[in-house]
């Protein structure tokens, strides 16, 4: 499917979920409580048929974490990107896609670890690098380590 | 009588855990398995990385791309060249700039040397793994070669940081087609030793045939890409879904199979070293003549979200990057192809016997350091 005909897909069912800005593919915002029902769907649907979840992670930015999630099919080759907007930097969760596609759920141990972001569900929620006892998430901007060597 | 019923049930349920690894020769570096047993079958293997997290990301923020360069190298060493080429397509694509068809054509003939070389060490290590001590010299013998050239041309052996955003570090060696085509011609007669020395081997086959296998299904679900994905007929080789540099004007095949198993994830490498060495004669007798580096005035991307995906030996390597339009990314993520093959271990080995883990993990060709970067 072409980048319009994706927007019009999804714009249709979910009115409040927005085109994003991506040039290489097809972004779409989503809100928080959508994202599991969406990722859902897009697998599912023939038209779609996500099967593939070639990359997930997150970025701390101003007005919070951005989840962001990579799809494909690998029969139709399409690819699409999703974007969710935490806003509750404090205390960061977004339900867990790992029962849709199960790549997610290392990726998911590995935003865990590094952000510290929840995922609500998730069949086993540890830290995947760092160590059980380490105090912290060192991809957030307001880390802080008295050792890094590069300022 | 009582006593030797429950003696029986006992048996049945002796479970214990090993821990294969972090040190141990079958894992190629820090990995440590931790190996459910029953007898000699194994129950279930949780995997526990981050042995060599060394938290590149986290460093990449803090360094312009050209620097972060050479942190890639450091993630699978065996494709360094493939791993300097994604960041710096990706830069260059943020640029919205096209570097000069020489740079395409010597980036993608290094891209298979590195591929072949890969594949030659790892053809190496997994006869090795299976207790076949022969493969190794036949495979470092033939590595080598490829080592003198890159050595040559970047004056590095294994990190060759030789690949950067806007072009090549500088020129090739003025030996580099000469040697190039030497290594084609060298190798074609050595690579049917490697299939007389393994590949029809008795034991190599009982070993390896209907051993770990991994549907279609399976693979895409747990992102497996590269030969190991290939090998149960996952279509992912990114040369052809999103080709970029040379790739466009090659004629190559994806070499596939459906069996899914550890003899056929083998088969994909052997037969994905003939089409390197197909892509390579193709490309290094036509290499254009031009600028070896683009004159840009500064190297940074615009504000906005980039993502680049690129065949390394092992798989699909991902390169997200988000900008806010400085020297420095504001987030740069690496889906490297060995964190998503590794988690399907579990599910493959469940049931073999323990000789066979190693036979398997084995196939699925890891490098630890580009599971925990």
């Amino acid at each position: 499917m072409t980048r319009e005909e994706l927007t019009t897909l999804i714009t249709a069912k979910y009115p409040d979920i927005k085109a994003g800005t991506m040039k290489k593919y097809p972004e779409f915002i989503v809100p928080t409580d959508k994202i599991h029902q969406l990722c859902r769907e897009l697998k599912d649907l023939p038209e779609t048929r996500m099967d593939y979840l070639f990359g997930e992670t997150a970025a701390d930015r101003k007005d919070g974490f951005h989840m962001v999630y990579f799809l494909t099919s690998s029969t139709l080759g399409h690819c699409i990107m999703l974007r969710v907007v935490l806003t509750d930097k404090a205390n960061p969760s977004v339900d867990t896609v790992s029962d849709i596609w199960r790549a997610a759920e290392y990726h998911e141990r590995e935003v865990f670890d590094l952000f510290g972001i929840r995922f609500n569900n998730h069949p086993d929620l540890r830290r995947i690098f760092l160590e059980d006892d380490w105090v912290g998430h060192p991809l957030r901007k307001d880390y802080k380590d008295s050792f890094t060597l590069v300022k | 009588m009582e006593e030797t019923i429950v003696d029986i049930n006992l048996k049945d349920k002796e479970e214990y855990v090993i821990n294969m690894g972090p040190q141990h020769p079958s894992t190629h570096g820090v990995l440590r398995f931790e190996t459910c047993l029953q007898g000699e079958k194994v129950k279930w293997i949780v995997p526990h990385c981050g042995y060599i997290h060394r938290g590149i990301e986290k460093m990449s923020e803090k360094l312009t791309y050209p620097q972060m360069i050479h942190l890639t190298d450091r993630m699978d060493y065996l494709s360094a060249h493939i791993n300097n080429e994604a960041v710096a397509l990706c830069v260059e694509k943020a640029m919205e700039v096209e570097v000069s068809d020489r740079v395409k054509y010597i980036r993608t003939i290094l891209a298979e040397l590195t591929r072949i070389a890969s594949h030659q060490l790892w053809w190496s290590a997994f006869g090795m793994d299976l207790g076949a001590l022969t493969t190794f010299f036949y495979g470092l013998r033939d590595r080598e070669k490829i080592l003198d050239i890159f050595e040559e041309t970047t004056g590095s052996r294994l990190t060759q940081s030789y690949i950067t955003p806007g072009g090549l570090m500088h020129d090739v060696h003025p030996n580099f087609q000469k040697k190039v085509k030497e290594f084609c011609k060298y190798f074609r007669t050595k690579l049917p030793e490697y299939d007389e020395l393994l590949t029809g081997n008795v034991i190599f086959r009982e070993r390896t045939i209907g051993i770990g296998y991994m549907s279609k299904e399976d693979a895409i679900d747990f992102g497996v890409t590269g030969p190991s994905g290939r090998g149960s007929g996952f279509h992912c080789d990114i040369r052809k879904i999103e080709p970029y540099s040379a790739y466009p004007k090659v004629n190559f095949n994806e070499i596939t199979f459906t069996e899914g198993d550890t003899y056929h994830r083998y088969l994909v490498r052997i037969k994905e070293m003939w089409e390197s060495l197909s892509i390579i004669e193709q490309l290094v007798d036509n290499i254009p003549q031009g600028p070896i580096m683009l004159e840009l005035k500064a190297i940074k991307a615009p504000k906005g979200d980039f993502y680049q995906r690129v065949e390394t030996a092992r798989g699909e390597l991902g390169v997200y990057i988000v900008s806010d339009g400085a020297p420095q990314p504001a987030r740069i993520h690496f889906r490297t192809p060995n964190f998503s093959n590794l988690f399907i271990i579990n599910k493959i080995s469940a049931g073999h016997k323990i000789a066979d883990l190693v036979a398997i993990s084995g196939s699925l060709d890891l490098v630890i350091p580009d599971i925990d970067r």
